[in-house]
């Protein structure tokens, strides 16, 4: 196609005016805009603006001013963020029975979101507005212990008032009742308990049994084969209560001589991966023989594949639990205190360990569960007996410090 | 007569009228700019200048973080986590040439040899798009199962034996080796390399073929000195948005990698979501950022192209 030239114009004005089209002033060339642009970008980005973004000190941000004004009364709903799959679903996977008798029950709607996957991502996801001292959105959060703590820490939940709490704080189990970052239940009360044992995939180890934490690291028949946990106090916790250490009184010392046996097998390649929740389905598969695993994935896993065998080592297993907390500045604090004083009445608690399999932390479910399925209410991995429940040992709480250079030493030794 | 006599008091007509033309015209492009520039500043130069202060700030969750100027931690963190860094260049590169070998095959079957079947296959190289990056690279996970069809095949043709010499693999398993991460980095991004090779061979007219064809050019003879240096802002343009995100990509190196192949993205998500160290975690992707930067911008200089400099 021809380039379109004004007819009536002699050359030299022809000239003049791709002159000027394309190095005069008038023009607009790629290198003019990009310099003006800079100029613009380099004023705005200045040294005071690069000044200006410190993030302020959580103290300063939350601290006594967590509370804010309740608006409860007036506002009959609240919004519950909870993990994938942690709660009951009913026949046409359309709503939460339980969930759905609390609205029907007390007139308060709830909007569920199954936003958190993972404990690191979600406390990224909420700590801008932690921090600033705004309001997430959320009235009622699901997260594990460790970061329960640290977000008490921070000043960044709301206290709980035990008057709003009759059924909680007469049912909470007693091994609950005062984890030591926060004694007496005044932020948080548990929704689930987690117990962490070893898996295996018996078709995956040719019907060899795996007895210990020892046996994962180095029975080179498993070379290649094992996973273990990328929750740092999982898989050190269970290390360390391996070699005879407590991970409830765990000391420096302690905590480098696990990560070494660890980093040994890693060195050695006989662990694989270190996996989240995803390592289910390897298990499943037999890419996977033996592993680290979550007690409460495992009763479900059984079911489908006959294979999968659990064992709860001699050296004792570690327990942590997920909370249910209020985050700071959230409005609806009454209305949530409500819903969590509700799934710790019985009948209510054992609908949901029914559906989620996970370690009830509600007293005297024993018989209600029993009513449902009356081999659930055997089940050790969801209501422990006197001789599991002697095993069980929790990860001491961690300072700021500590847990940094914890979590740092913890990283390094998963590749990252 | 009227024409000269203007009524007295009234502005010249001709004095302002021609000076402001021109400042106005002159802005009519920064005007039709301006929502790209907006974009650019609020998504990208704000978020690049707040990292940059994050950078080089020091403190804890506890205390906050302030600016203090703390310039080390580049260093730092280059010489504690230059591993990964080298190996995000070397697995980017990888199937960044993977991609081209690929995909330049397909890209010229499609614009030359597909006639009525070209835009079915256009289609078919987006169709993977269709679904999401993660579930694409979680199906990864069941193809290379270790007892699945395809690590059978392999490793009886004797394939994993080589790889595995190279440290491509271990033992008779392909997933969570070097070879499962830079297999997804190549599935994935292949698309990114095919579009805009094919939208530049496609604009080749054939009558040159035809031509070099007349002036006894053999095929291979007309692929090296007409079609290929025709195509290169294609290979350009395609190595770069091969190279560029999978360099920085982390979610194939978490799901099909371990824990010797995890890439610098890895140690990103790790430093900021994991152990908190924000300052830490802003240098390494400004050193990133600073890395491909250096590689691409020496790659255009050497492949001399003037279309994206």
């Amino acid at each position: 196609m021809k380039q379109y030239q004004p007819e009536h114009l002699s050359e030299v004005q022809l000239a003049a005016v791709r002159r000027s089209l394309s190095s005069g002033r008038g023009a607009l060339s790629r290198r003019s805009l990009l310099r003006a642009t800079g100029t613009g970008a380099l004023a705005m980005g200045g040294i005071g603006a690069l000044n200006a973004c410190g993030i302020p000190p959580a103290s300063r941000a939350g601290g006594g001013a967590a509370a804010s004004d309740d608006r409860s009364a007036e506002e009959k709903r609240i919004a519950f963020s909870n993990w994938t799959q942690y709660i009951d679903i009913s026949e046409d996977e359309k709503g939460h029975p339980t969930l759905d008798a609390f609205t029907r029950r007390t007139g308060i709607s709830v909007t569920y979101t199954e936003d958190i996957n993972d404990n690191v991502e979600f406390f990224g996801k909420i700590r801008p507005q932690l921090a600033a001292g705004q309001d997430t959105g959320r009235d009622l959060i699901n997260v594990t212990d460790w970061l329960a703590a640290r977000m008490i820490r921070l000043g960044w939940a709301q206290k709980l008032d035990p008057a709003h709490l009759p059924n909680a704080y007469a049912h909470l189990s007693p091994q609950f009742r005062s984890p030591d970052w926060d004694p007496g239940r005044a932020y948080s009360y548990p929704w689930a308990g987690i117990s962490t044992v070893i898996a295996y995939n018996s078709g995956a180890t040719g019907g060899r049994r795996i007895e210990s934490v020892s046996q994962l690291l180095e029975d080179r028949a498993l070379r290649g084969r094992v996973a273990c946990l990328s929750e740092m106090r999982d898989t050190v916790g269970m290390t360390l209560l391996d070699m005879g250490k407590d991970p409830g009184k765990v000391t420096g010392d302690d905590y480098d001589a696990a990560i070494a046996k660890i980093q040994q097998a890693v060195d050695t390649r006989q662990i694989r991966r270190f996996t989240g929740n995803d390592y289910t389905s390897d298990l499943d598969k037999g890419d996977i023989a033996a592993c680290l695993a979550w007690a409460g994935d495992l009763v479900q896993l059984r079911v489908d594949n006959p294979d999968i065998q659990f064992v709860v080592p001699d050296a004792g297993y570690l327990t942590s639990s997920d909370n249910l907390l209020v985050p700071a500045k959230a409005r609806h604090k009454a209305n949530a205190e409500k819903l969590i004083d509700y799934y710790y009445e019985p009948p209510v608690a054992a609908r949901l360990a029914a559906y989620i399999n996970y370690v009830c932390p509600v007293e005297g479910v024993g018989p209600e569960l029993a009513r449902i399925d009356p081999a659930l209410a055997e089940n050790t991995l969801i209501l422990p007996d006197k001789a599991m429940a002697a095993k069980a040992h929790a990860f001491r709480s961690l300072s700021s410090e500590e847990e940094t250079a914890y979590e740092e030493k913890f990283a390094k030794l998963i590749g990252a | 007569m009227t024409v000269t006599e203007a009524p007295p008091g009234s502005p010249a007509p001709a004095g302002p009228l021609p000076r402001k033309q021109p400042v106005r015209r002159k802005l009519v492009p920064y005007w039709l700019l301006l929502p790209g520039i907006l974009w650019l500043l609020v998504f990208f130069a704000l978020p690049l200048v707040y990292q940059a202060s994050t950078s080089v700030q020091t403190g804890s969750l506890e205390e906050g973080f302030e600016v203090t100027w703390h310039f080390r931690t580049y260093r730092d963190a280059l010489g504690e986590y230059y591993p990964q860094f080298l190996r995000s260049v070397l697995y980017a590169g990888t199937a960044t040439t993977l991609c081209l070998l690929l995909g330049y095959p397909l890209a010229y079957l499609i614009a030359f040899k597909a006639g009525r079947w070209r835009n079915l296959l256009l289609v078919l190289v987006i169709a993977p798009f269709f679904t999401s990056f993660l579930i694409r690279t979680l199906a990864w996970k069941t193809i290379l199962a270790d007892g699945g069809p395809v690590v059978d095949v392999l490793s009886t043709i004797g394939f994993l034996d080589i790889t595995g010499r190279l440290g491509m693999t271990e033992g008779n398993r392909v997933l969570a080796t070097p070879l499962a991460v830079v297999t997804g980095l190549t599935y994935n991004f292949l698309p990114f390399m095919i579009l805009p090779l094919y939208t530049s061979l496609e604009r080749i007219d054939p009558r040159l073929h035809e031509a070099a064809g007349d002036l006894y050019a053999k095929p291979s003879t007309v692929f090296r000195k007409v079609t290929f240096p025709l195509s290169m802002p294609g290979v350009v343009s395609g190595t770069l948005l091969t190279f560029i995100p999978a360099s920085g990509d982390y979610v194939n190196a978490e799901l099909l990698g371990s824990t010797g192949t995890r890439m610098v993205g890895n140690v990103i998500q790790s430093q900021f979501l994991r152990v908190l160290d924000y300052p830490t975690a802003a240098a390494l992707s400004f050193i990133l950022m600073a890395v491909v930067l250096i590689v691409v911008t020496v790659y255009i200089r050497r492949a001399g192209t003037e279309d994206l400099v």
